[in-house]
């Protein structure tokens, strides 16, 4: 319900800043793609809209707020929350001999997370007396109304309605209160209403996730400070491709050069490159724990095949006119590798190496997941078996951003160290 | 003896169905030193193979290479070679390319810098030394190539439709610059050509080959390249025996061009 909910207001954000924004830039754009006639289908003139960016970024964390209730959101966007503060309703109690008498039941409903405190409240006249409940936003509480009544429900006491409307044991009541119902036993069960925000148990709000970050960096977590969860995870990945790229690129080589390592190779290559290395991890775990050797070997597997093709195809791809011409220069064979092979193989490893390095990074965390006693993914493994969904959230953002930069890293030297790329 | 000998040439290539193709038969040339002789033929009729086999990349079934005496058995720096398109280096910036050959005999900048300098005002890209060969045009990359061939020195220079990629303003001027280079450095060159009129420019000799089997049809020998070199090559063109050769050459390789045709459409 709330899901669907949040879909269409998605949908209509989408929609409605596309035309807010085509509305109040009207006309900007005056460049030499404004004057192509023919632009669906031409993909070169499709150019990322920098304001759809922005508001699709700032409409995730706005709906984010909204429908968690967050504190920084204003509250006329808040999607409608939980009831928390005082209702009261009315039960009306037979005694099982057609007597009648009601009762009033005060109800304090705390915030989540809240600790919901006892209060008394006076039991009123007639046999039903009244009662008091406290309780949590989003939660259910049964209420046993008749411990302080003078008429028990093992007696025949049986409540037949609530604030004047029926209820039975087959009948439930839906109000603007919240709902009811009898219970098995004939107590009743209350829920508050409960608006269309998430359960922080699903959803904690941004600020939440934030506050559990500050937490986490100065605290740490399980025995170890946030830095050092996330550095494990790069050192491990970081470790794993370093060996991986050490051995994967002269394989590479030898397999782009030479037949016989070529046959050699090309059978276990091409096995065990369709393998996840997902699929390694219980084999590794088997084989050499669940230590540091485990993940750097699982990652160094991951990347080795990864960096092997890499290689090869870039000295495949060598165009044989460039080795011609450094022949009929006056290179020697090691000049030729040195000078052409080499350099001319750079722009398919660095590719290589920005999938490996992509892979590695999904490969720690899932390693993580299963067994370890640091890293990031053990962080937000741990969390969720007690449910601290915030540091779950956290997790996944800290994984999502460390991810995105080394992507952003491996781009930033490819750009750097082989400009030539793609202009051969 | 010196000059290049291409001693009875043949050259079969053995398909992978079984089957073979004669690329080159019996194919004999001699070039003195400093001869400049352009290779005119219909397409597939062994231009390219026989190039390469002069380079060296390529072994021929039968025949010897000569060089100055000695057989040719491989690449050398002695026989140098401009490429249509795509073999300068794109990691090196313009000088590293034209300094490529110096540099892999172990000579120090100081020893190959002044050539490399000087090379580089003769082809007009004194001023684009350190820029990347993909920020050049593709006239001014194959005024590197020729340079960068030029640097190394060598003895023979071989061109395989060296400026075919070229437009026609850009390609007028390079062919100046191939004629001037040729006269001030005194090279060998073959040069292989689609153009009939860079043929009659650029080939003291001129050899018109022949396809199935690749073999030499005619050979001449022109005044038009020595004519060019101090003039504007336009000026050839009005040589009396210029349109004569041209039509001629044209009327010989569009025969050929037609029983290529015929004889496909025969067996298809
Ligand atoms: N590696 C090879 N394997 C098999 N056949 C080949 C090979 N190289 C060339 N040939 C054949 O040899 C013949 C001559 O080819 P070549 O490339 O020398 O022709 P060309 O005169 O340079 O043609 P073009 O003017 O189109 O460049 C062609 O029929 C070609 O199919
Ligand atoms: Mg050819």
């Amino acid at each position: 319900m709330t899901g669907f909910l949040i879909l269409l207001v998605y949908v209509a954000i989408f929609a409605g800043a596309y035309f807010a924004v085509k509305f109040l830039v009207r006309g900007a754009r005056k460049d030499f793609t404004s004057l192509k006639t023919v632009t669906f289908g031409d993909e070169s003139a499709v150019v990322s809209n920098r304001s759809a960016s922005i508001i699709s970024i700032l409409t995730i964390f706005l709906i984010w707020g909204a429908f968690t209730g967050s504190k920084m959101v204003p509250g006329f966007l808040q999607a409608p929350g939980p009831f928390v503060g005082e209702t009261e309703f009315v039960y009306t109690l037979d005694d099982g001999n057609g007597n009648r008498d009601d009762a009033t039941v005060f109800v304090r409903v705390y915030d989540f997370g809240e600790d919901a405190a006892q209060f008394d409240v006076a039991p009123g006249d007639g046999f039903a007396k009244d009662d008091s409940l406290s309780m949590n936003a989003s939660r259910s509480k049964t209420i046993l109304f008749d411990k302080n009544d003078e008429v028990k429900r093992k007696e025949g006491a049986q409540v037949i309605a609530i604030d004047g409307q029926t209820i039975g044991p087959n009948i439930d009541l839906e109000t603007d209160k919240g709902r009811f119902a009898l219970t098995d036993k004939g107590a009743i069960s209350y829920t508050p209403p409960l608006g269309v925000q998430m359960d922080p148990v699903y959803l904690p709000p941004p600020e939440a996730v934030v506050s559990r970050l500050i937490e986490i960096s100065s605290e740490g977590y399980r025995g170890s400070d946030l830095l050092t969860h996330l550095g494990y995870s790069l050192f491990r990945v970081v470790g794993g491709f370093f060996f991986g790229a050490l051995l994967g690129i002269p394989l590479g080589y030898a397999m782009g050069l030479n037949g016989w390592f070529r046959g050699w190779f090309d059978p276990i290559v091409e096995f065990m490159r369709p393998v996840p290395p997902l699929a390694l991890i219980p084999l590794v775990i088997i084989w050499f724990g669940i230590g540091e050797t485990g993940k750097i070997i699982l990652l160094f597997l991951a990347a080795l095949w990864i960096m092997a093709i890499a290689a090869r195809s870039g000295v495949s791809g060598v165009r044989i006119t460039k080795v011609h011409a450094a022949y009929s220069l006056g290179a020697s064979k090691w000049q030729i590798m040195r000078h052409v092979i080499i350099p001319n193989s750079l722009p398919d490893i660095f590719t290589g190496a920005r999938v490996a390095m992509g892979v590695c990074w999904g490969t720690v965390v899932a390693a993580e997941l299963v067994a370890a006693s640091q890293g990031a993914g053990m962080m937000i493994m741990v969390a969720s078996k007690f449910t601290l969904t915030d540091i779950v959230l956290m997790g996944i953002i800290l994984i999502g951003v460390i991810g995105f930069g080394i992507d952003m890293l491996m781009r930033w030297a490819e750009r750097v160290l082989v400009p030539w790329k793609g202009k051969g | 003896m010196s000059g290049l000998g291409i001693e009875n040439i043949s050259m079969r290539f053995d398909l992978p169905n079984g089957g073979s193709v004669q690329a080159l038969k019996n194919v004999s040339l001699h070039l003195e030193a400093g001869e400049l002789m352009s290779v005119l033929g219909p397409s597939g009729c062994g231009k390219t193979t026989l190039l390469n086999i002069v380079a060296g990349f390529l072994a021929p079934t039968e025949g010897k290479i000569t060089l100055n005496g000695h057989q040719v058995v491989g690449p050398d720096a002695e026989r140098g070679m401009v490429f249509q398109q795509g073999a300068l280096f794109e990691w090196m910036n313009v000088r590293d390319n034209v300094s490529f050959g110096p540099r892999m005999k172990g000579q120090k900048p100081a020893e190959y810098e002044d050539n490399v300098n000087h090379l580089l005002e003769i082809v007009g890209l004194g001023d684009f030394k350190e820029k990347a060969i993909y920020e050049l045009s593709g006239g001014m990359q194959q005024r590197v190539a020729l340079a960068r061939c030029l640097a190394n020195d060598p003895d023979v220079i071989l061109m395989d439709e060296p400026l075919g990629a070229l437009d026609a303003l850009t390609r007028e001027k390079m062919q100046s610059l191939v004629l001037r280079l040729w006269k001030e450095t005194g090279k060998t060159i073959i040069l292989i050509t689609h153009s009939v009129e860079e043929a009659l420019l650029l080939g003291e000799r001129l050899l018109v080959m022949a396809p199935r089997p690749g073999r030499i049809h005619k050979e001449y020998r022109l005044p038009f390249a020595d004519l060019g070199v101090g003039q504007d090559l336009r000026e050839v063109k009005k040589h009396p025996d210029y349109n004569a050769t041209r039509e001629e050459i044209l009327a010989m390789i569009w025969d050929m061009e037609e029983e290529i045709m015929g004889r496909t459409e025969a067996t298809s």
